[in-house]
Order: C-alpha cells, then structure tokens, then sequence
C-alpha cells in the first residue's frame, strides 16, 4: 500500500485521522459468462435466422460498446414463432400431465439458480444496472417466481374452486428492458403454469438474459416450441399483438404503448393485460422511523437507476419533519455510489439507453425551468457510457412536469402535505395508480391509508419489495390484471363451470 | 416519564425519540455487509481495526501474568512488522489495572477498566460507585460502566439515567466513560435506541454495544441503529460521541464490515480510535494475518502469530 493512497494525516496529540476510505474496485468476473457475436431467433427449440437476415447491435450501455447482434424479428418470423407455439399448444404441452409442466418449471427454476452469476453479469452487462442489485434481486426473484408457479402447475383447481381451468392458448408477450429476466419470469412462468404456449419479445435493448435463457430451456428439456423468444423493436412487437392466431396479449411497458396495443385488439377478443407506467407516491408521517424511512426513498427511487415503474418517485413529506428528511435524504445521496455496474460495490449502474438518458435529462430541465429546487450530490461520473446523477427536487409543485411525468429515471419530486386526508388526496391526485408506500408507527393509519390510496400496491414501512406470492398490478393508467400469486395465473385460465 | 436532560434541544421542532423499523434497519445493515472490500482498501481497514481495538481479556481466570503478556501483545502486535501499529487500550477487570498500567507506562497504549458490577450490574449502587472511584483512582483512563438493565426493562429510566450521572461525576476529567447497553438483553431496537440517548444524555463519552457476556453480543443491525443515534445527536446538538462494539468479533472480515457501516453512516470523521472502539479478545491474530496475506499473497501458519 503506498502512503499517498492511504491519505493519513497525523494531527498533534491525536490518533491520525483518514482523510479519504476510497473503496478499491471490486469488479464481479464478466468472462463467466459466453456472449455469442450473434444470435438467430429461438424458434421451436431452435435458433433460426431471421428470414429478412435484419439484425442490429446490442450495446453495453455504461461503456457503450458493443456486446452482441440481435436478429430483427419481421412478420414472417412472428408467424413462423406463433405457429411454432401453436403447434407446441396443440400437440402435447396443454393437455400433457399437469405435475410434468410443474416437472419442467421446478427444473428451470432450478438451472437459473445454478448459473445464477451467469445471468446476473449478463444483466448488468446488457442493462447496466448494478450486479449487487441482479446479483440479490433479478435473479433470484426470477428463480423465485418460476419455484412458485411450479406450484400451482397440479393445483390449478384449487386456485379456482368450483371451476375448471383450461389453457387459453397462445400468449404473446411483451417485456420492458428495466428488468429484463425478472419481467420474462413474471410472464412465462404463470403461463406455462397454466398450459400455455408462449411467444416472447425481450425489449429492443436488453435481449441477451432472454436469449441465454433459451439455453436454460434446453438444458431443461422443455419440449421445443412452449417457449419461443424473438428479438427486434417495437416493430416486432407490434407484429405480436396483430398476429390472428395469438389467444392472449400480456404487455409490461409504457402507458402510450399499452394505450396503441388495446386500440389494436379492440374488436379481436384476444385477452389483454397490461402492466404500464406509474408516479408513485412514497409518503412519510412525522412519527416513522426516519432513518429507515430514508433507506425506503432511496431504495424507493435510486433503485434500478429508477427505472422502475413502482418507483416511489413522489416523496410526501409531513410539513413537521420536512426538514429532518430532506437533511438526512441528502446525506445519504452523498453516500450513493454511482458507477461501474459489475463493481460488487456500485449502488447505482448506468442509463439504460441513449434515448432514457435524454428523456431524464428533459425533464429534469423542466424542472428546473419550472421552478423547483435541483439537489445532486457531488459524483464523479464515468466518461463513457450513459449516466445520470441522483436527483432530489425540492418546492415542487403538484402541477409541474416532474410531479405528473413518469421520469423512470433516478430523479425525486419532494412534495409535502399536513394531514392524512392531504396526502391521500395528492397521492391520488395522478393519471396513475401502481404503487404507494406509507412510512408511519402507527399500524391504523397504514391500514387506513391502504384503503384511500388507488393503486394495486402499497408498501407500509419498505418499498420496492416483492414476493412471487403476492399479486402485483395496477389502476387506472397503469393497466390492468394482476401478476404475480393466484391472481397471476387468472389471465391465463378460461374458467368453466365444473 | 423521562428524566431531565433525556430530552435533546431539537428547537423547533418537539423532542422525539424517534423509532426504529426492524425490518429495514437488518436490510440496511445486510447491504452494508456485501460491501467488497479489497486490496487497500481492506489493508486501509485492518490497520484502523487494529488501532481502533480495545485488547479484552474479561475472565475469572486473569493473572497479573496474563494481562502483562496481553498489554505487551498490544503494544507491538507483529514484532516482525515495525509498521503495525499499537492497539488503542487494554480493558481489563478492576484487580488487574495496576497490572496493565505497569506494562503500557511510556506507550500510547491506554488502560480500561469494567466496572459497576460488569457484567450483570445488579450490586447496589454504593458498590458500583466505589468500583468506578477505585479504578479511576488507579489510574483507569477509560472506564466500561453497565446500565442497569433490570430498572430499564422495568421502565426506571431514571435510575438508569441517575447511575450513569453519579459514574460520570467521578470520571469526569479523569476519565473517559464507555457507557455499555447490553443491547443482547433489551430485547427491540427502540429500547437500544432509547438506551442509547440515555447513556448520551447522561454524559457518555462513548456507547457500547455488550458485555460480550450475553448470548448475542454486537450485530450489525444493533451497531447500526446506535450510530444513527450518534448521528442523530451530534446533528441536533453538535456534540460528539463514541461508540464502541464488543463481543463476538473475531474474524477480520467481520471488522471491516463494522467500518464500513461507521464509514457510510458516519463519515470518516469517525475512523479514528478517539470515536470509535472495536472491543475483542481473539481478533488481532486474525487481523495480522490477514494484513500479511495482502502483503505476501499468501496465509502464514498461524504459528508464525504469538499467542498471549
């Protein structure tokens, strides 16, 4: 250790003091992980060219090179991958044994659980988010979902007493890049569950953990054509949606998307769910425990660089302890480590795209030109890559931009309120209703703030945490059906009397 | 009912307490934990465990021998390596202070003394008095009082607060006074939070975490709750405390962890041995070893490290 990194500075009469504790870089290995230089689309249980011969580059997105070229999935391939399923429905996977589909989701779970790093650093790799947060939460939270639907794979009956359950058919499905496994789990593991077949667009930017995947279903012996994944952008996607032999549309992304996607099926019959943008409100009362309610705003925001779409990203604050919070808040940013995604030791990673970092910049302009107060910690940023610093906006307005706007980026509206009813009323006070949270002592008031609040989630004293077990969802704008527990598997059953 | 001076001037708000959430402070602390401290930065980190460390030996089995070979262990932990440096103090039983005073004369080396009936607290209070004049008289630099943790659990807060008062009278300018909670026996991190502005309103130099006599000593959760308090108190009021944990350390790795949650609560301010203590018995072998396995790249036979 040389004595210039050690940075001791001997006081008179006094122990020396440090003057820097400068963490040296841990980084998690990335050669764990194979990325091939191009991938086909995984179609009946096999990669196969795109039949344009279109690809494009998948990047990284915090040192903006290139990981990857990705096929662009065009009609003929959609078709090609919904007949695929098809057949797949037809002949064998909806009416096979029902613990054999459980056999197969119990196996999956199981492989994802074993290549665990694998995923993860390919994830952070892809989506720039940290490793520490893939590495404890994607991943094992997609293990978790898979274990949990495997569950009900032999128990469907039980889930809807009196009912028969059958398949509904071909699901297409649509996933966002702020979670790219997580988001595969959540959709593939309840329709397989209940005898579907699946046809899979990851998100245009973060394609590789779901085709890395595909090798976790070969390795599971998953009979070829129940999963098919096809890559390309919102093209492709749309194709999905208008294909005539896709039974069910399950969509996770923007509200302007989920909006064009209903207008599409209008008329079809095809079933629809959709899990869209949010503005959530994270509302602190003056007896919560401060410093944990600090950790619920940062976690609440900062996690995932706030590409959440529960994220708490409007903080209510009791106008008697504004100052306390806002002090500790600010603080505690200055503790957040931002940077490299694969450093074991980065608390928050890189934009996700080119495109998210100049829609977070925007508005945060228009925050600022509105009026409110911009605070950012003092942070070193990499050169390359897309990044955006932590941001806390104080004196907003319920009316600005950044207090209507969903950013999904790590950027907080502060606003406060001086009763209950103040705050329930702001908290609802938005075209959206996915999630809430409630920092208080008192185990009435959260109860009764749980029943004003309109969204399908309201965290009481934590924020941002799930469980496979627990239904999550929204109001309003932020879509409709439920994902995740029992409720998760509803879209995917038609239900006859028994 | 709290007793004068337990409420801190939080002008203009009212006093509070404030509260602790279970859930989320273990979170906190477990994330704190998966830091990867590597290369200088852990050697940055084993350096300060060292010089932070309060060398214990608490036993019915302590000897003027055995505490003259641990004082001695304090002083030059390595003798191989002129670059490590002297622990912070020796804490010892009441008996054994002359013994350690003799060794450490000359030496940055402090002596600290238990006392008030360590570790169970339960003698009269005339008793626990004359313990602390005793030591102080002996020439203890840094006394470890217990709380009474029978009146706090019974809801005596101000006997508890009264104790701490009349021990810190005697120390006082003479003294440092690590006031120590049992954080094993109270059982909610409320109470360790209450206990914690307890002992500070009562004139603690320093807070402590256990006894290292209770079935769960120092944890992450408990450490981290106390120095949000400390943080707390020196943001409301300016005025500095130290803290210190004990009991069940005895692996490096666990050390670092400690540091990192003083680091990223409490700013480096408090990486030094005046605000902050690591008490242990067994620690500082694992501490030398690991320092010379970042130096060489490779682990030494435990042999090659004295055994005092």
């Amino acid at each position: 250790m040389t004595k210039d990194k050690r940075e001791i500075a001997r006081r008179p009469d006094k122990a020396p003091m440090a003057t820097a504790w400068d963490y040296a870089p841990a980084p998690e290995a990335r050669d764990i992980v194979k990325i091939q230089e191009r991938y086909g689309l995984f179609i009946g249980g096999e990669f196969i060219e795109p039949a344009s011969g279109e690809r494009y580059t998948t990047i990284d997105p915090a040192r903006e090179e290139p990981l990857a070229e990705v096929a662009q999935a065009a009609k003929a391939d959609v078709d090609r991958a919904v007949r695929a399923a098809r057949d797949a429905f037809a002949n064998g996977w909806s009416d096979i044994k029902p613990s054999e589909r459980a056999k197969y989701l119990f196996r999956i779970a199981r492989l994802l659980q074993e290549r665990s790093r694998e995923f993860a650093v390919l994830e952070s790799l892809n989506g720039g988010k940290p490793i520490r947060e893939s590495r404890d939460v994607d991943v094992p939270l997609a293990a978790a979902h898979f274990f949990y639907y495997a569950g009900w794979a032999d128990k469907l009956e039980y889930a809807f007493p009196n009912r028969k359950p059958r398949p509904v058919g071909v699901a297409g499905q649509i996933i966002p890049w702020n979670f790219p496994l997580l988001m595969l789990a959540w959709k593939i593991a309840p329709a397989l569950a209940a005898g579907n077949t699946v046809v899979l667009k990851p998100a245009e930017t973060t394609p590789l953990t779901a085709l890395l995947f595909c090798d976790v279903l070969r390795q599971a012996e998953l009979p070829p054509g129940v999963v098919n994944i096809v890559t390309g952008d919102g093209r492709t996607g749309a194709e999905l949606v208008s294909h005539p032999s896709v039974d069910k549309i399950a969509f996770t992304g923007s509200t302007e998307v989920g909006k064009a996607i209903q207008r599409t099926l209008a008329g079809t019959g095809k079933r629809l769910t959709l899990e869209l943008g949010g503005k959530a409100a994270n509302i602190i009362f003056d007896d919560a425990p401060l410093d944990q309610a600090v950790e619920g705003i940062v976690n609440g925001i900062y996690f995932n660089q706030g590409h959440v779409c529960c994220a708490g990203s409007r903080l209510l604050v009791q106008e008697s302890i504004y100052e306390t919070v806002i002090a500790k808040l600010k603080r505690r940013m200055a503790t957040l480590r931002v940077g490299d995604p694969l450093d074991k030791n980065t608390d928050v990673g890189a934009i996700n795209s080119k495109q998210q970092l100049e829609k977070i910049s925007a508005l945060v302009q228009s925050g600022i030109e509105e009026g409110a107060e911009i605070y950012q910690p003092p942070c070193r940023l990499p050169e390359r890559g897309y990044w955006f610093v932590p941001t806390v906006f104080t004196n907003v307005a319920q009316s600005y931009r950044i207090a209507q706007e969903e950013i999904f980026g790590p950027v907080l509206s502060v606003l406060t309120f001086r009763t209950p009813d103040e705050a329930i009323e702001k908290a609802n006070n938005t075209p959206y209703g996915l999630s809430a949270g409630v920092w208080t002592e008192k185990g009435s008031r959260i109860l009764a703030m749980a029943k004003g609040l309109r969204a399908g989630v309201v965290w009481a004293n934590t924020y941002n945490r799930f469980d496979p077990a627990s239904p999550f969802g929204g109001y309003k704008e932020s879509g409709f059906g439920r994902e995740g527990g029992r409720h998760g598997l509803e879209p995917y059953v038609l239900l006859e009397d028994a | 009912m709290l007793p004068g001076g337990f409420e801190l001037p939080l002008e203009p708000r009212l006093p509070r307490l404030g509260s602790v959430d279970a859930v989320a402070l273990e979170e906190r602390a477990a994330t704190l934990a998966t830091r990867s401290i590597k290369r200088e930065a852990k050697l940055f980190a084993l350096d300060l465990a060292i010089r932070m460390m309060d060398l214990t030996t608490l036993e019915g089995a302590d000897t003027p021998g055995k505490v003259a070979a641990l004082s001695s262990k304090g002083i030059r932990p390595d003798p191989s390596d002129p670059n490590t440096p002297s622990v912070a103090a020796i804490c010892v039983y009441p008996n054994l202070v002359p013994y350690a005073l003799e060794r450490t004369r000359g030496t940055s080396v402090k002596v600290a003394a238990v006392a008030t009936a360590f570790p169970s607290g339960q003698s009269p209070l005339d008793v626990k008095l004359a313990e602390v004049r005793e030591v102080v008289e002996a020439g203890a630099h840094e006394v470890d009082m217990v709380i009474d943790r029978g009146a706090f659990l019974s809801g005596r807060y101000a006997k508890v607060y009264d104790e701490i008062v009349q021990v810190k009278e005697i120390c006082a300018g003479r003294a440092h006074l690590k006031v120590i909670l049992e954080t094993g026996e109270l059982g909610t991190y409320d109470n360790v939070r209450r206990a914690s502005l307890l002992a500070i309103a009562g004139g603690a130099d320093f807070i402590k975490t256990s006894t290292g006599k209770a079935a769960t000593n120092a944890t992450l959760p408990v450490a981290l709750c106390m120095l949000e308090v400390i943080r707390d108190v020196h943001e409301e009021t300016g005025r500095v405390v130290g803290m210190k944990v004990a009991g069940g350390i005895r692996q490096s790795k666990q050390a670092v962890q400690f540091l990192v949650q003083v680091h990223e609560t409490l700013g480096l301010a408090w990486l030094t041995p005046d605000r902050y203590r690591i008490g242990a018995s067994t620690l500082l072998n694992d501490v030398l070893m690991q320092i010379r396995k970042e130096r060489t790249g490779r682990y030494q036979n435990p042999d090659y490290f004295t055994v005092d």
